[in-house]
């Protein structure tokens, strides 16, 4: 006996998320996404100014903000053949790494555990305190994980004027040139909020964290108290709920690379990793594709490139049931987030618990925690390393005709923008998000995107209406709706 | 206050901001101003079906409804059927649902420029046919007609800004909850007035540059913004720089032009963003309230008069000239 479930609106994902479920014997035995809402960037932006892209890219998303803003500087950048001076690289890292971190940070305490406090889990011995905790109006973690983000916020107000929609990142580097005295004071806010993760999240120094090698060093941590700071409490619900066999992925994952250097590398790598592996493959960024079979929109007789994408809404397109068109990589389903950042970048105790479990539940979020742990003294080496009076930005004057990629790597995954100028217009403007690739429908294949995947299988208790399992691992994607299809 | 918070046709950027208001404890603020969140789809526990029966609870008259925050343009595409947005796990577009919901409620908010008059989501050829809930750029009507009134009698009330300032929601709902919101506090935009009677240019740190036509020419300079770089500071009303953004910040302060987002149809200027439109070398936008011939006066006065310190400093992005220490006691 099979039965259909249709379980909307997600809330906590960022955007508007449905998922259509086909249930038997009390198991999720197939899914279908659908991202509901188009908005049409990629149609308003032709024919405008290439520069005005800075303007409009990031209010595509108002949690990924500065991470669309840097995609379509290095997309301008690329177009003119020019990067920023040392300290524009290092400003620009700086300023995605605040808005990656707090999305992390508000991922974990606003999005993903307050699901924990469900009554559905009131019989576990850990519900209480987890309840304490997490829940959102009034969970005591919840509110300082609140109170620090907004602190943290205060690193762009210097570095970039506000956030979102953060102006201040341009090809040529950044507006906001930072003088010695502000950067004593950023350092401070830096401190303030390892402070917060050391004592709260973690209850241990980050250093000791990202020292963890592998899974058994990690419970053996845990095991020293099991539900001291946030980390280790969720570490407890893993095996009590199954959350490292809940919602595997594709198995492959991707990321461009995530915070270049000056001396041309990334401070984490990027690359292609499968599962098993020893090291990541180089990304072919030709062939990523996009293919329509199953979104509301143009389809092409074959998948595009993204320098050739088209974006036409055709809303009565039969078979269609999402706005999102599904990203391929090689014809290939893959996943992407933290977790493909953590093992492109070599995180030892992230490719031990992958290679064990696999990308699921667990180990997404697992991934997420580490990066924070991992990124925040790189902040701390990148301030010292800017050199005040030196410049910040560079002038560069667009080309009439070209095209031009920008890669960059946000909270949930690998953005990719490319741009094709004629006769000083945007021509073309193609965007393939995070989100896009975690939450791709079918392709013409009938293959199924990466979420898709990830809940064949999902446990679905009698009378669930909106299961509990389903919202654990699409949450688990830190997935961002509105991002997905712009 | 019972609050309703839906988001639509935008990014969800205001309540990423709004999370950003200046509080050590913002679960708490709120709760204390007597604001409950009914329903928020980044704060609350309920998703789906307890979602939905909250919805249906508010058409049905159980549940009271004194504030309805929409974060988002009204997406009344495809040929008017709404399906650019179907509110998920419904089937019905999410323009049925704030039709529905604003009918009961007390209050009506546009939360940023979206909501109140279309927004960035409106721009190009509007693909989308997206407007706000009660403008669609500066003409009245939009999704609830030009005759709306919520059942306070007062208009939607236009918290715009790209994204818009936490602590302009989060005014407005206190103001809201204690019962002292009137109609007299609303701007011919109907925007709350003690945000939108200041302009941009007001606190701006630039003034002296301003003063002197010192002007920036590339990004990253410290000059004045107005001439060339497409700064409309001194014409638009927010007050972003006598209540500056995540800590000290605006967007001249981040060393980028105001590009009026608080105002109706910001989204398409006429020009490129980064560049100010200009007739014979003056600026088309003048400065608010003043005459044109005074302006060209007053600024080719304050360019023939600019200190060389303030010359040199507006096209550097440091001060390269510092101003001069006289040790006198200063009269």
């Amino acid at each position: 006996m099979s039965s259909r479930l249709l379980v909307g609106p997600f809330n906590r994902v960022e955007g508007d998320l449905e998922v259509a479920l086909t249930i038997a014997d009390g198991r999720v035995a197939s899914a279908q996404v659908n991202a509901t809402m188009y908005r049409g960037f990629e149609q308003i932006l032709q024919g405008k100014d290439p520069r005005d892209a800075l303007v409009y890219v990031p209010r595509i998303c108002g949690i990924c903000s500065v991470s669309q803003s840097v995609a379509a500087a290095r997309a301008l950048a690329d177009l003119v053949g020019v990067s920023p001076p040392p300290n524009g690289q290092l400003a620009t890292n700086l300023i995605l790494a605040v808005e990656n971190l707090a999305d992390h940070l508000t991922h974990f305490y606003l999005f993903f555990m307050p699901d924990f406090c469900r009554p559905v889990y009131a019989d576990r011995p850990w519900h209480a305190e987890v309840c304490r905790r997490f829940l959102p109006d009034s969970g005591e973690q919840v509110r300082a994980a609140t109170a620090a983000r907004q602190r943290w916020f205060t690193l762009l107000g210097t570095l970039g004027g506000k956030w979102p929609h953060t102006q201040s990142v341009e090809p040529g580097g950044s507006t906001r040139a930072i003088d010695a005295a502000e950067r004593v004071r950023l350092l401070a806010r830096v401190r303030e909020f390892r402070r917060f993760l050391e004592q709260q999240l973690f209850d241990a120094p980050l250093e000791l964290i990202t020292s963890l090698e592998d899974e058994d060093a990690l419970w053996a941590w845990h095991a020293r108290d099991p539900m001291g700071g946030d980390l280790r409490c969720f570490l407890s619900l893993v095996p009590d709920l199954d959350l490292q066999s809940l919602g595997p992925g594709p198995g492959r994952y991707l990321s461009y690379g995530a915070y270049p250097l000056s001396d041309g590398g990334f401070a984490l790598p990027g690359g292609l990793w499968r599962h098993g592996a020893q090291e990541a493959d180089p990304v072919d960024t030709h062939s990523i594709s996009e293919d329509a079979t199953h979104a509301w929109l143009a389809q092409a007789r074959t998948p595009l490139h993204p320098w050739h994408g088209l974006t036409r809404p055709e809303p009565d397109k039969p078979q269609a049931y999402t706005w999102n068109k599904a990203p391929r990589l090689g014809g290939e389903v893959i996943e992407t987030g933290a977790i493909a950042r953590q093992l492109t970048g070599g995180q030892a105790l992230v490719r031990d618990a992958v290679q064990r479990h696999g990308g699921v539940v667990y180990t997404r979020v697992l991934a997420r925690l580490i990066e924070l742990a991992r990124v925040v003294p790189l902040m701390e080496a990148w301030l010292q390393a800017l050199q005040p009076g030196e410049r910040f930005c560079e002038p560069v004057h667009l080309p009439e005709h070209g095209r031009g990629m920008g890669l960059s790597e946000a909270a949930r995954g690998s953005l990719g923008h490319w741009l094709v100028v004629q006769h000083g217009r945007i021509a073309n403007y193609q965007i393939v998000a995070p989100t896009s690739w975690n939450f791709s429908p079918r392709d013409a294949a009938g293959v199924p995107g990466a979420l898709e995947q990830a809940l064949v299988g999902a446990p679905v208790r009698e009378r669930e209406k909106t299961p509990v399992a389903v919202q654990h691992i699409v949450r688990s994607f830190d997935p961002c709706m509105v991002c997905t299809v712009h | 206050m019972n609050v309703l918070w839906l988001q639509s046709g935008g990014c969800g950027g205001c309540s990423m901001s709004l999370l950003c208001a200046d509080t050590t404890d913002f679960q708490g603020h709120l709760r204390d101003a007597g604001i409950e969140m009914l329903w928020h789809p980044s704060l609350s526990l309920a998703s789906g079906d307890d979602v939905l029966a909250l919805l249906q609870s508010i058409i049905d008259g159980g549940m009271r409804l004194d504030a309805l925050c929409v974060e988002g343009s009204l997406l009344r595409g495809p040929n008017g059927t709404g399906r650019f947005h179907m509110l998920a796990g419904t089937g019905l577009p999410m323009i049925h649902w704030v039709r529905e919901l604003a009918a009961k409620a007390q209050h009506v908010l546009a939360i940023g420029s979206c909501a109140a008059w279309g927004g960035i989501t409106a721009g190009g050829d509007n693909p989308t046919d997206a407007c706000g809930l009660q403008y669609e750029d500066e003409r009245l009507g939009g999704l609830l007609g030009p005759d709306f009134r919520s059942g306070s009698g007062l208009p939607v009330i236009n918290v715009a800004g790209c994204p818009t300032h936490p602590s302009w929601v989060i005014d407005t709902l206190m103001a809201l909850a204690a019962d002292t919101f009137r109609e007299g506090d609303l701007d011919p935009l109907a925007r709350p007035r003690f945000y939108a009677d200041q302009l941009v240019h007001h606190g701006c740190t630039r003034n002296e540059y301003y003063e002197f036509k010192a002007s920036a020419e590339k990004p990253s300079d410290l000059g004045c913004m107005m001439e060339h770089m497409g700064c409309k500071g001194t014409q638009v009303h927010a007050d972003c720089n006598i209540r500056p953004w995540n800590g000290e910040g605006s967007c001249t302060r981040g060393g980028y032009a105001c590009i009026a987002c608080t105002e109706p149809g910001f989204q398409e200027p006429g020009h490129p963003f980064h560049q100010t439109p200009k007739i014979a070398g003056i600026p088309v936008g003048l400065p608010t309230d003043m005459p044109k011939a005074w302006f060209v006066a007053l600024a080719s006065l304050s360019k023939s008069a600019t200190p060389k310190r303030v010359k040199h400093n507006a096209v550097a992005d440091h001060l390269v000239v510092k101003p001069a220490v006289r040790k006198t006691r200063l009269k």
